[in-house]
């Protein structure tokens, strides 16, 4: 059986705490957006886009922890999404609708979630686990869309955002933008955190060769668990954003579609590098969002009807696309940056 | 009569109908140079897996300074103080040397728990490490991802990343295999050195060497122990004369 | 929970089954000999529904729809083969779910252009058309009990070829070691494709033949993929034999399962909690099934490589 995310050669260097380029950049757009935004002259679209992007890079960069630093291929993530959503919805039903209260909630739901269904998928391998995540996240799917309550297949619109301390805090956008960057960088700093420190060394090691980590005295299994908790929390907290921007939940959060499309995120971003995965994000939003845009124009040429059809299918185009990446671009954008991880580069 | 470090009871291994280990009785006291010696196919390595805990045992028992380790996983026979090499070098290619080492510097040194501080800079693990290195020569060449270590080096590595657990039992399958004549000098004069610190127990086939390392020698015939013995008396066997007869190789 | 009812589920669930093994053979076989995971399976099944509905409309006629379709759906497997999965066979696990994945997504927009979104209706034939009482008053759709027939009819074709001809043995061998049959000297590429091939002409078959009892649709084949997947991991990547019994099983844990539920947990539970309990945990039971079966067999129940 084939090892997912063979390495041949991941030279992981020690990085000097010299800042690096990549991330800094990107957090200083994400952090001037809020201020540039109005010159576009539509602030609350563009806030509103970059918000889902930082949400969605938030779930991805939970995936990159597990699949590009520990090669466990998760076709449930989404499910934690759905965790955190659900949570949101839930409490909020029943009254509860602080995030003082919510987000606690919704880190342990998942946190359990995590740790039960780790605890079984972790002991099989390569497309065993890929089938045992994707089963653990079709019964939360499946599960939700069973609470009639709660909205079951269509789902339920909050009434408004979570109340922060008994504060409508949230409410304005761009407060909201503001305290999900933070959680964004935070959770970024954290795991950059955990990548180089002993526990993130011996996942990366049990990636490369559990047999050798074994002989040395480890046990892949318990380090695995672990990492396995601790990314479906951040993805659980991706969540409780993403119920409050869209002020909906819906099991259409946590389709094995969904997790599909975390794991390209994160691939196309580049693995193992963290920012990488928040990029992936940006461009699959940004691609979805302006892909019909760009065929539009591109179309320009066409009869108005036949420009009407080529946009209506952007996904003829999409999907292709997506194929074509996996073919050539191995290291994602981060290996066209030359900063990938040396394995999935060309050449 | 000092109890033996290790002791092998009439191990067993099967793979089916073939009786790979067949009831191989043995005693390692601590402190000794052990030779294993056999034809090629012998179970020799096998023998090791079964020591170390990649391989089960249909039968018999293993016990290690006294308890009884047969069932027990490879990582817990570790943390007991056995460690080995591998056959075909089995290293994480993506890190440097020194992290090969460092990482099992780490597995008894703290809680490998921590998610905070960057493991890599630890001087705490990264000073036994080079310590390591140094022994098996390969200290220059610490910061060089073991991916790209020449064949001789990665075999290197292993011995210094066996040496990091701290073991109180060596197990060395063939460290000899495939180097020329400088570099099966220099590994035969490392592991005169590590005599003091550890017993080796190790499977080879360059004579030369075992004979000059060894105290005693084991000859392991399809997967059955033959003889056990001094080297010079093992030379004089004539069941291990005919089992090599043959094979080319003179003992 | 009356024994009618019982019996009839227990042949839709038989026949439910017998569709996923057919779907599921090929998709094993492509798995166990090319180690090639292969999502866009599903949409194999979803092109011959869509060609059956298309020759349906066009020629009248069921029979020949039939006829027509397949030999298309295997003409169109290939050249996906040809196109895409033959330069991903060498890639990782990972990157070929990926592409797979892409594929998914272009075929399922591009099936939506060619015939728009809305569900095709394709009539079933007349001479299959009714029902029949196959026991005391109990009527069966004869359209029903003609796909468990043709299910079984493939299985025990398959049987044969796999176990009784030159080129399953090749087959049973290339799922059990393909690094082995190819040092032997045989033209792995061309087994492949005949592995291929043959296995998207079954999930077409598969397709084509619930185009009259289901909608067809986009999209139709991607939950049945996943049911596929599981059959295949139940049963142990690389066997058939495991595909056939797992696709069975699931069959009926799924068909009997649903409508069963509430009122198996009636014994247990007072009504009202019984309906909605039974009414979550239906579709959920194959998962839990199969993650119980992967707790206690992390490779399967008939692995062909151990």
């Amino acid at each position: 059986m084939t090892d997912l995310a063979q390495t041949r050669l991941a030279p992981f260097t020690a990085r000097s705490p010299r800042i690096e380029p990549v991330p800094l950049v990107l957090f200083l757009v994400f952090a001037a957006a809020p201020f540039l935004a109005p010159l576009s002259g539509a602030e609350g679209y563009v806030l509103s886009l970059l918000t889902r992007v930082m949400i969605l890079g938030l779930a991805a960069m939970s995936l990159d922890l597990i699949l590009g630093y520990g090669a466990l291929v998760s076709f449930g993530h989404a499910a934690f999404l759905g965790m955190g959503g659900y949570a949101v919805g839930i409490l909020a039903s029943n009254g509860m609708e602080d995030a003082l209260v919510q987000i606690p909630v919704a880190l342990a739901a998942s946190a359990l979630f995590a740790a039960v269904t780790g605890a079984i998928s972790l002991r099989t391998k390569g497309v065993y686990f890929i089938m045992i995540t994707l089963a653990f996240g079709q019964m939360l799917f499946f599960l939700a869309t069973s609470l009639a309550a709660y909205g079951g297949d269509d789902g339920m619109t909050l009434s408004s955002r979570s109340l922060v301390a008994g504060a409508t805090f949230l409410k304005d956008d761009r407060a909201f933008y503001g305290f999900t960057f933070a959680c964004l960088f935070g959770t970024y700093l954290l795991s950059r955190a955990i990548v180089a420190s002993r526990f993130g060394r011996v996942l990366r090691g049990a990636r490369e060769n559990p047999v050798r980590m074994e002989a040395i005295g480890f046990q892949p299994f318990r380090y695995q668990l672990l990492a396995y908790v601790i990314s479906g929390m951040m993805a659980g907290l991706a969540g409780f954003l993403l119920a409050n921007q869209a002020e909906f939940i819906s099991p259409s959060f946590m389709t094995w579609q969904r997790s599909g499309e975390l794991i390209f995120m994160v691939v196309l971003g580049g693995l193992g590098s963290l920012h990488g995965a928040i990029l992936g994000a940006a461009a699959f939003l940004l691609l979805e969002e302006f892909l019909p845009e760009i065929l539009h124009a591109a179309g320009a040429m066409l009869s108005s009807d036949l420009q009407y059809r080529l946009v209506e299918n952007w996904k003829m185009v999409f999907g292709p696309l997506l194929i074509l990446i996996v073919l050539f671009a191995r290291g994602g954008i981060m290996g066209l940056l030359g900063r990938g991880r040396p394995d999935r580069q060309e050449g | 009569m000092t109890k033996p470090l290790l002791e092998l009871r009439n191990l067993r291994k099967t793979y089916g109908a073939l009786v790979v280990t067949d009831d191989v009785s043995l005693s390692v006291p601590a402190g000794e140079v052990h030779a294993i010696i056999g034809p090629n196919g012998a179970g020799k390595t096998t023998l090791i897996h079964q020591i170390s805990g990649l391989a089960s045992s249909v039968s018999g028992q293993i016990l290690f300074n006294g308890q009884d380790i047969t069932r027990l996983p490879m990582h817990e026979r570790v943390r007991r103080g056995l460690a080995r090499s591998f056959q075909i070098t089995s290293v994480l290619p993506g890190f440097s040397a020194l992290e090969n080492v460092a990482l099992a510097v780490q597995a008894r040194s703290g809680s490998s728990y921590r998610m905070v501080g960057n493991a890599a800079r630890e001087r705490q693990l990264n000073e036994p490490a080079m310590e390591c290195l140094a022994l098996v020569g390969l200290g220059p060449r610490a910061h060089v991802p073991a991916g790209l270590l020449s064949h001789g080096e990665k075999r290197q590595l292993e011995l210094a990343i066996a040496l990091a657990t701290e073991p109180k039992l060596l197990l060395l399958d063939e460290p000899l295999a495939g180097t020329g004549l400088d570099e099966s000098r220099r590994v035969v004069e490392v592991l005169r050195r590590l005599r003091s610190r550890t017993t080796i127990l190790l499977i080879e086939h360059d004579m030369d060497a075992v004979f000059s390392l060894a105290d005693r020698i084991s000859v392991l015939v399809y997967g059955r122990l033959v003889a056990t013995d001094v080297p010079e008396r093992i030379r004089t066997n004539p069941e291990v004369r005919s089992a090599y007869l043959g094979e080319g190789e003179t003992v | 929970m009356t024994a009618t009812l019982f019996l009839i589920q227990t042949l839709n669930g038989l026949q439910f089954g017998l569709i996923l093994f057919l779907i599921a053979a090929g998709l094993t076989l492509v798995f166990g000999v090319m180690d090639f995971i292969n999502l866009a399976h599903g949409v194999q099944y979803m092109v011959g529904a869509y060609l059956v509905a298309a020759f349906s409309a066009w020629t009248g006629n069921f029979a020949w729809a039939l006829l027509l379709a397949l030999p298309t759906a295997l003409a169109f497997g290939l050249l996906l083969e040809v196109l895409v999965f033959r330069h991903l066979y060498d890639r990782d696990h990972l990157d070929q779910v990926l592409a797979t994945f892409g594929v998914i997504v272009f075929l399922n927009q591009a099936v939506k252009f060619v015939w728009g979104a809305a569900p095709l209706n394709v009539p079933v034939p007349e001479i299959l058309s009714g029902s029949v009482e196959i026991a005391d008053g109990l009527l069966y759709p004869v359209y029903r009990i003609a796909i468990i027939v043709a299910g079984l009819a493939v299985a025990a074709l398959l049987y044969v070829l796999v176990s009784h001809t030159r080129v399953g043995m090749l087959v049973r061998a290339g799922a059990t070691n393909p690094q082995m049959v190819s040092a032997l000297g045989v033209n792995i590429r061309r087994l492949f494709m005949v592995v291929f091939g043959f296995g998207a002409m079954l999930a077409g078959f598969a397709g084509a033949m619930v185009a009259p009892i289901l909608s067809v649709e986009p999209g139709m084949g991607d939950n049945i993929l996943i049911l596929a997947f599981v059959v295949i991991v139940i049963g142990g990547i690389g066997s058939i034999r495991g595909a056939f019994l797992a696709a069975i099983l699931i069959g009926l844990v799924d068909t009997v399962g649903r409508s069963f539920a509430p009122n198996l947990l009636r014994f247990f539970l007072d009504p009202a909690t019984a309906s909605q309990t039974g009414r979550a945990i239906a579709p959920m039971l194959i998962y839990i099934f199969m993650a119980a079966i992967l707790f206690f067999r992390p490779s399967g129940l008939f692995p062909a490589k151990r």
